[in-house]
């Protein structure tokens, strides 16, 4: 059955992972300002069993399991950054949708900036040598003979 | 009767002589071009127009089975329902793989056949090659669907009653979506197929981007209408109103959409100043290796998980083999001939050309971002087993910086001079824009105070955007510097594509806008609520009147009724529901989605307690649907540019005529 779900929403980039989900009236804490910091921190925590969806939007019994344990630690006096610690040292980096920047996840994090750098100095370099070289057009002293010399006899 | 019971034979049988007829497109117009003979290269127009002409007879056949509920045919019996509406049971032809693959081989085949119907102008070698090519790729993915796919095989004995459509796929969306994003994802195949045609005839001049350009243009139209109606679908269908997730399947739809806008942009300095000509031919192979990318991601299963893919793996493996000839073979063919082909027009870094140089290399860039987001974490589990996530968070933290300078630049580029631009003289034009874009700023800090200043940012990017779109088409008819008269006949005289620049801009203004203000300034509320009380949203007064059953031809539902008022205002009725399949055993929410122009309140429900009360999610989503008529815009700009006279007519025999008149140009570069 889930799978069937899977090809379904795979076959046309559609997330379809049953009805309306999330955040429960319940789970809302009292203080909007945690309540604000629990929203953007499960907005960037994996719902560990779906499909590439975070906790925040996700109405799966884990998620909101996670998102009350959030909510929890915020309570606790947590700030976001043990907050995280707290949900990868449990379920590992999987549960970050944001990877940590790290050795590891170097070329995720660097390919932009690099296909960047590296198409300006293409392009820097391009025009360098198509300013300094000479255009195709012109000819080379041997082949200025060469023309000449074909061009001769006709006169 | 019986005529029904063999239209799945006559379908698969049709199917089989689409694929004889495309291999031999795929063969000799190749060995006619190659030799000369004309009558060989004759065969690619004949045989285009017939596998297009057998496929569509399968398409049919399939459609045939579906209508009539023939279960006896297993795809029909996975996927329909004999209560099913008669819509559904058509668009259900496609809202499954085999389906849907048949689709996409359908619309492979009809570009070819426009190709060899509407090409009869192009040189004959070019055309025979260009088939050619297009008949490997029709190949390729017919002997996929014959092989792994049949959507024709049959049961024995056949069931009584199908197994019904996934119920989220029961709705019009799959009517729009998928025909769209495949006429945009399969129609950059066009433009694949004329560059590897110009790699193997070792020639490209400005005709060949002449032509490239408006099949480029077609199909980027219809994947920004395909991707912006998934991308609406999703919204009203999933119930918390999320309108874009970076889920791996919108970015192989996505990854596409931004090379083939780099493309579009690319070309359009390869035919008027015939430079960037080794460039375009690479944007345009990558263009459509991104389209093939995206339907191994899409029909792998390797998504899921790289497990997942290998204990399944035989339609991966094929895609996998299709993708690594097609593109590794004219990644190959460009890195043999490629050096060979001239290198064409030079021009200042402040120019028409550099600010499109400008546009594509940050399109390029912004496309390897979602392409190593996509793809990092599939590596990451095939190489060393663990598993990581890249979501939403990271695409936005890294794709948004690349767009901004793209975006900031967008107004400058149509008004800069070809060759060597002045900088300041547009700046000068463009103090209008500018000064749109601050007194939106302004505004929108006003009325969101200090918190505000990123919103107010971006909303003055759209403004800029926007004004600038204007600016250039002011400037162009010399708005109030010649009488109002001679500007509105300027203004007549435009060329098409003028307006399909403005609009196009424009477009991604309005998203722009779109997307800041709901991000900024959206209004949530979560609530359970009893029948009778009120919930208020931004200003909106929601009165729920209570829940009451109801019957639909294949599912029930339960209707939960809101009255919305808005400062005591005329009254709305807004009906969201939860629906209950019987066959599939599944639930769908129904949004319910009142508009007003720009704005919408968005309504959905959750878990209805014993006593009545509700779970709701209410929003107020100011300017969302900036985004879609954003898109929408845009594609019309599309289609304003294809209609523009150069596109519609004898372009080659002009060009042609004006040949001699126009070698001046080509000495001085």
């Amino acid at each position: 059955m889930i799978w069937r779900l899977l090809i379904a929403s795979l076959l046309f980039g559609l997330l379809v992972i049953g009805p309306a989900g999330a955040v429960e009236p319940d789970e809302v804490l009292a203080d909007p300002v945690l309540e604000a910091r629990a929203r953007d921190l499960s907005a960037q925590l994996r719902c560990l069993v779906c499909q590439n969806q975070s906790i925040d939007n996700s109405d799966a019994p884990l998620a909101k399991d996670l998102r009350v344990l959030v909510r929890e630690r915020l309570v606790a006096g947590d700030n976001d950054d043990q907050v995280r610690f707290f949900l990868v040292s449990r379920y590992g980096e999987f549960v970050l949708l944001k990877p940590r920047f790290s050795a590891g996840n170097l070329a995720l994090w660097l390919t932009p900036l690099l296909v960047l750098f590296i198409g300006a100095f293409v392009l820097w370099r391009g025009r360098r040598q198509s300013v300094s070289a000479p255009g195709p057009t012109g000819l080379s002293d041997a082949e200025e003979k060469e023309l000449a010399k074909l061009l001769e006899p006709r006169e | 009767m019986i005529a029904a019971l063999s239209a799945a034979e006559i379908g698969h049988y049709s199917l089989i002589l689409g694929l004889a007829l495309a291999l031999i497109q795929s063969t000799l117009p190749l060995i006619g071009a190659r030799i000369g003979d004309s009558r060989l290269m004759a065969v690619g127009g004949a045989t285009a127009l017939a596998a297009f002409a057998y496929v569509a007879i399968a398409f049919a056949a399939l459609t045939i089975a579906y209508v009539g509920s023939d279960f006896s045919v297993k795809n029909v019996w996975e996927n329909s329902h004999s209560a099913k509406p008669m819509l559904f049971k058509v668009t259900g032809v496609w809202g499954n793989h085999e389906g849907s693959m048949l689709l996409w081989v359908l619309i492979l085949v009809l570009f070819g056949a426009l190709v060899a119907a509407f090409g009869r102008n192009l040189p004959d070698t070019l055309r025979a090659t260009v088939l050619a090519v297009q008949g490997w790729i029709a190949s390729a993915f017919l002997l996929f669907v014959l092989v792994t796919s049949n959507p024709f095989a049959r049961l024995d004995p056949a069931p009584l009653e199908g197994r019904d459509l996934n119920p989220i796929l029961q709705d019009i969306g799959l009517a729009i979506h998928p025909p769209l994003l495949y006429l945009g994802y399969v129609g950059f195949s066009i433009a694949f197929s004329f560059a590897v045609a110009a790699l193997i005839d070792g020639r490209i001049d400005a005709a060949w981007a002449r032509w490239v350009r408006p099949w480029t243009l077609t199909a980027w139209m219809f994947l920004t209408a395909g991707i912006a109606m998934g991308s609406y679908w999703a919204y009203y269908e999933l119930g918390w109103g999320g309108w874009w997730f970076w889920d791996p399947v919108e970015n192989a739809s996505f990854m596409p959409w931004l090379a083939g806008t780099a493309l579009l942009h690319s070309a359009i300095v390869m035919e008027k100043r015939s430079a960037l000509k080794i460039w375009t031919i690479l944007l345009a192979i990558l263009t459509f290796s991104l389209s093939l990318l995206g339907t191994f991601l899409v029909r792998s299963g390797v998504l899921t998980s790289v497990h997942a893919f290998a204990s399944d793996p035989a339609r991966g493996v094929f895609i996998l083999t299709i993708l690594t000839i097609f593109i590794g073979g004219a990644l190959a063919l460009f890195a043999w001939r490629a050096p060979g082909l001239r290198k064409g027009g030079l021009f200042a870094p402040i120019s028409r050309e550099g600010a499109l140089v400008f546009n594509n290399l940050f399109l390029i860039a912004a496309t390897a971002t979602v392409f190593v987001g996509t793809l990092y974490p599939l590596v990451v589990e095939a190489v060393s087993g663990s598993k990581i996530s890249v979501g939403a968070p990271f695409f936005e933290l890294t794709f948004g910086p690349l767009m901004i300078p793209v975006l900031l630049a967008m107004p400058f580029g149509p008004l800069l001079a070809w060759k060597r631009g002045d900088l300041t003289a547009v700046a000068q034009r463009l103090t209008i824009a500018l000064a749109a874009a601050v007194i939106a700023v302004i505004v929108t800090l006003v009325i969101a105070g200090a918190s505000g200043v990123l919103a107010a940012l971006g909303i003055g990017l759209g403004f800029w955007l926007i004004a600038g779109a204007l600016v250039e088409l002011a400037e162009r008819i010399r708005l109030f510097r010649t009488p109002l008269s001679t500007s509105w006949s300027r203004l007549k005289g435009l060329p098409r594509s003028a307006f399909g620049v403005a609009l196009g801009h424009a477009g991604i203004g309005m998203c722009v806008l779109g997307i800041v203000a709901v991000k900024s300034f959206e209004t949530e509320v979560i609530e359970t609520i009893a029948p009778g009380q009120t919930l208020k949203v931004a200003g909106f007064a929601l009165r729920f009147d209570g829940t009451t059953p109801r019957t639909g031809p294949n599912y029930r539902e339960d209707v939960s009724r809101f009255t919305v008022t808005w400062k005591g205002s005329r009254e709305i009725t807004l009906e969201p529901t939860r629906r209950f399949y019987q066959t599939r055993k599944s639930e769908t929410t129904e949004a319910a989605i009142h508009t007003m122009i720009f704005s919408q309140v968005y309504l959905a429900i959750g878990d209805t307690r014993s006593d009545g009360a509700i779970v709701v999610r209410a929003y107020h989503k100011p300017l969302i649907t900036l985004i879609w008529l954003g898109a929408v815009v845009m594609s019309l700009g599309g289609m304003v540019s294809l209609t523009d006279r150069r596109l519609r007519i004898g372009a080659p025999k002009r060009l042609r005529q004006r040949k001699g008149k126009h070698t001046q140009p080509a000495a001085a570069s």
